[in-house]
């Protein structure tokens, strides 16, 4: 399969997505520009992290209204995989094909550290064969997942609660969420950065089983 | 401006003329000392390379290293103490971005950053209420500046180290240190060649702000400086990140003869500089270049430092490719002059000439001063200090000592800078001695440290300016990577002063002297003077960036003890030496429990340092240590909390084989500041090959005790201290004192 990374003005996260998906994984990976209208020839997108158009307005809602979001839509109707992590998922909240938002962090610092995240939910492909728990960095100073009362219900009735922080709750999410679904399970938004954990030199490898779940959501 | 009166006639005579407003202009900032090195440049030879430079080609390609497969990397340190004194998050912002943009001129690819910061007191009762406040809000705003800047740019900050001292309190220090990557192949230069080429302004526009920066960073700081806050440029990552991008895309092209950026003094320096280099002039028509205010006057748009820009020369015909890769990534660009034979640079604005100067008179003829030497008073004192009236106290002040600010965890620090960016970080902040980058496409690792300890330096400066590149390279070999080569930040009071003047001559001659025996050249560096306030001036404070080599990145050796694994304790280091002070002369044991700075710190034996440095090196290699942390600030007791504390192991430690003098203080045993000193971590099975090693690098090495075992107690030469009380010591007294609950 091929996976697509789309690049926006500002993201930092590109080429460590790139990296770690085809070296760590094995699966191939190509940048797509955020002014393209077309993902025909890939599989799977991943969002990555950085400040997309520098976050100036809101966390990533300039780049919600970036042509290719259009393209990454259809994916996610289609069922085909996407992941957003960190900024990516902030474009997928605004973009709304993931409810709910990311506020300033309670604390209203930038945190860089690794957390242990506990997987809930076995309904997706991008969630079924993980492990109990994770450690995997996170590095945001927008993380605090918030939503509705009646989102939050529902996202945990249907078993769209990817993970939650174990422990501390780094930056005040609502019920600790880390990780979202959408209601088919193929797309997963995330704060926490999987790609950052993904290479046994830097002594982080349990984000490779989560890169790894690309191949399973498109089966 | 800044200029002296002689300076005026020096003009005046090396012009044949009077200059006009905006010439004057020019000089006055490539004069200032922040760009022509006024005071610096006679002490500044002591560096063989600069000294090399100076006499050949110039600095430019003196600043890379070649570490094999073709790579080279390139590192700076830039100091951002006076913007950040008045205005603490724009300043410490825009340093990083300044010191990001000397590396990606060169082609390469910025892969991490480090800093060093000073502050003055930040516990109550250390100074005057208000300032102490003042200093809160200075670290805060700093911190947050640094990683506002770094987090979005998306160059991890890797390592870097907070200091606290009084005379910090008028004038803090911003150090920012950047590291590259470049193909050996592919280096940028900054020489214009080529007359008829075009001239292009790639990045921001221009604004009034920031207009006479480098002159502010000149002078010293007094209570008008508030008003000085115009001077301060405002930063824009998000730009720079983009100008990172297109910078290094236009460079792939082919198509560009020369860049540079736009630092201090912005277009001047620019023009000037490439101007002086190439051999070459350029006619510059200032109506093009891209301007935030449109009745902005040539004098300004000359001097005006708005951050994020950069000039290039292009071949002409394919500037087009240059202005295509700039549209793509949104960067503003313009063509806004051509090279020339001439040798000047001619500036138009509104059509009328505004400057027309002989580019090498602003480079090459900015005339350097010397101040007489003078031994301070305070020095003789230091060396008649007596230790006799000091009670000797034992291992339970050592949680006081891991409170002191300098000492304790800067965790709330370094979490709030994204370290991890870029998925090279193999060793991140507190985790190492150094930091470690795996570089991706290789198999080797690249070592990073930036260090620096005011007390030694200024009771000793030439010990001192020994002991910043023993501990920083000692430091770098910790994780397996042999030291290379030296940047360096030099912060200190107005050279004009004979005392002051006396410590950066010393503690210069002690880093050049120092780095020679380690075959570490000072390859780039950055002075800083005129660091006082009515506060006083700052300690001075020689700051040390050093980067090493691992062969194998996987190889890098961490500090803290494992908790799953008991292992032996070992000292390794050159033989003791013995002095008058008995390392606690200067120490941070004398100033933090018993309120007194004084005394001399013991001098490196260099040639032992190398020693012991390649000593680690190989140790790495062949896989023979776990950990390695140096002792430091502190002594043996701080070494191995810190050893200890990350993952709560316990550990029996024993100094009596390292100290064989019967009479030594029993405080000097735990807290002496010994230079050249190691502890390791070593596997029962790897003890015989570890001190053979040592034997053949004529070192000492002993059996000190073990860690790992079942009880969390922390035992140092009998006594015994509760492990959790040590770690809630260490962590708690940055955030208690500095977040605002």
């Amino acid at each position: 399969m091929k996976v697509a990374v789309i690049r926006f003005p500002g993201s930092n996260c590109d080429q460590d997505a790139l990296w770690s998906l085809r070296n760590s994984v094995g699966i191939e990976a190509e940048y797509v520009w955020h002014e393209s209208d077309s993902l025909v020839g890939y599989e799977g997108v991943f969002l990555p992290g950085g400040f997309s158009y520098g976050d100036y307005l809101r966390c990533g809602a300039m780049a919600a209204q970036a042509p290719i979001l259009s393209e990454v839509r259809r994916f996610a109707d289609e069922g085909r995989p996407v992941i957003g992590a960190c900024n990516g998922f902030q474009v997928l909240c605004e973009s709304g094909i993931l409810p709910g938002a990311l506020l300033r962090n309670e604390k209203e610092k930038f945190v860089c550290k690794t957390v242990r995240l506990r997987t809930i939910s076995r309904a997706s492909a991008w969630t079924r064969d993980l492990p109990e728990t994770l450690d995997i960095p996170i590095a945001h100073g927008e993380g605090r997942y918030i939503a509705e009362a009646a989102t939050i219900q529902a996202l945990e009735d249907s078993g769209r609660v990817a993970f939650r922080y174990e422990g501390d709750n780094p930056n005040g999410s609502l019920d600790s969420i880390a990780g979202i679904l959408n209601r088919k399970g193929n797309v997963l938004g995330m704060m926490p950065h999987p790609e950052r954990a993904a290479n046994p030199v830097l002594g982080k490898t349990d984000g490779i089983a989560i890169l790894r779940a690309f191949e399973l959501v498109v089966a | 401006m800044g200029l002296r009166d002689s300076e005026f006639s020096l003009i005046c005579d090396l012009m044949g003329r009077e200059p006009t407003y905006t010439e004057l202009g020019m000089f006055a900032v490539m004069w200032s000392e922040h760009c022509g090195y006024k005071y610096s440049r006679p002490i500044l030879s002591y560096f063989s390379k600069y000294k090399e430079a100076l006499e050949g080609e110039g600095l430019e390609n003196a600043g890379i290293i070649d570490i094999g497969d073709g790579l080279g990397i390139t590192m700076k340190i830039e100091s951002h103490n006076h913007p950040s004194a008045v205005e603490p998050y724009q300043g410490a912002a825009t340093g990083v971005g300044g010191i990001i943009r000397d590396i990606f001129t060169m082609g390469a690819r910025p892969i991490a950053l480090g800093n060093s910061l000073r502050f003055g007191p930040i516990r109550d009762g250390e100074a005057d209420p208000a300032i102490v406040d003042r200093n809160h809000y200075l670290v805060r705003h700093v911190v947050e500046g640094i990683g506002g800047y770094g987090n979005c740019v998306g160059v991890p900050t890797v390592c870097g180290e907070v200091g606290f001292h009084r005379r910090y309190s008028g004038n803090p220090l911003v150090n920012a240190m950047c590291v590259g990557v470049v193909p050996l192949d592919s280096i940028a230069t900054a020489g214009a060649a080529g007359p008829g080429n075009p001239v292009l302004y790639m990045g921001s526009a221009t604004g009034k702000d920031g207009i006479h920066g480098a002159t502010f960073a000149s002078e010293e700081l007094s209570e008008d400086s508030n008003d000085r806050r115009p001077n301060v440029q405002i930063g824009d990552p998000f730009a720079e990140k983009l100008l990172i991008e297109a910078t290094l895309e236009a460079l792939e092209t082919g198509a560009v003869v020369a860049i540079q950026d736009m630092g201090a003094a912005g277009l001047t320096c620019s023009t000037i500089e490439m101007s002086s280099k190439g051999g070459v002039g350029m006619e510059i028509d200032l109506d093009k270049v891209p301007m935030r205010e449109s009745d902005m006057t040539g004098y300004e748009l000359m001097l005006s430092e708005s951050q994020e820009r950069m000039l290039a020369v292009a071949h002409l015909g394919r500037e087009q490719e240059v202005i295509d890769v700039c549209r793509k990534w949104g960067v503003p660009v313009s063509v806004i002059g051509t090279v020339t034979d001439s040798k000047r640079v001619r500036v138009f604005r509104h059509g009328k000439l505004e400057a027309d100067v002989d580019a090498t008179l602003l480079t090459d003829h900015c005339p350097t001063y010397t101040t007489d030497l003078e031994e301070p008073e305070y020095y003789r004192e230091a060396q008649a200090f007596r230790l006799d009236s000091v009670p000797i106290r034992g291992l339970e002040v050592l949680p006081q000592l891991l409170a002191s600010p300098n000492i304790a965890s800067k965790q709330w620090v370094y979490e709030q800078y994204d370290h991890e960016v870029q998925t090279q970080t193999a060793v991140g902040p507190g985790a190492g001695d150094a930091a470690v980058m795996a570089l991706r496409g290789t198999q080797k690792g690249i070592a990073i440290k930036i260090d620096g300890n005011s007390r030694w330096v200024y009771f000793d400066p030439y010990v001192g300016g020994q002991l910043a590149v023993a501990e920083a390279a000692r430091n770098v070999a910790c994780t397996g990577a042999m030291p290379r080569a030296i940047t360096d930040g030099l912060n200190y009071g107005s050279p004009e002063a004979p005392h002051v003047y006396w410590q950066f001559e010393r503690s210069v001659k002690g880093i050049a002297d120092a780095a020679e025996v380690l075959n570490t050249p000072v390859i780039s560096g950055n002075v800083s003077f005129y660091n006082q306030s009515d506060l006083g001036e700052v300690p001075p404070t020689p700051l040390i960036g050093m980067v090493g080599v691992l062969e194998d990145a996987s190889k890098r050796i961490r500090m803290d003890l494992p908790a799953d694994e008991p292992l032996e304790l070992l000292v390794v280091c050159y033989p003791v030496r013995y002095t008058k002070h008995e390392g606690l002369g200067a120490s941070e044991y004398l100033a933090e429990i018993h309120g007194i700075e004084n005394g001399l710190p013991v001098p490196p034996d260099m040639e032992g340092e190398r020693h012991l440095c390649e000593f680690l090196v190989q140790a790495s290699k062949q896989q023979l240590i776990l950990c390695a942390h140096d002792v430091s600030d502190g002594g043996l007791a701080v070494c191995l909390a810190e050893m200890a504390i990350p993952n709560k192991v316990g550990i029996e430690f024993s100094t009596e084989q390292v100290f064989s003098v019967q009479h030594l203080r029993s405080d000097s045993k735990i807290y002496g500041e010994f230079p050249g000193m190691v502890v390791l971590g070593v596997q029962a099975g790897k003890l015989g090959p570890c001190m053979q090693l040592a034997d053949s690098k004529n070192l000492q090495i002993y059996r000190c005790g073990y860690s790992g075992q079942a009880q969390v107690a922390f035992v140092l030469d009998g006594e015994s201290v509760n492990l959790e009380q040590l770690a809630l010591a260490y962590s708690r007294i940055i955030p208690e004192n500095i977040e605002v609950l």
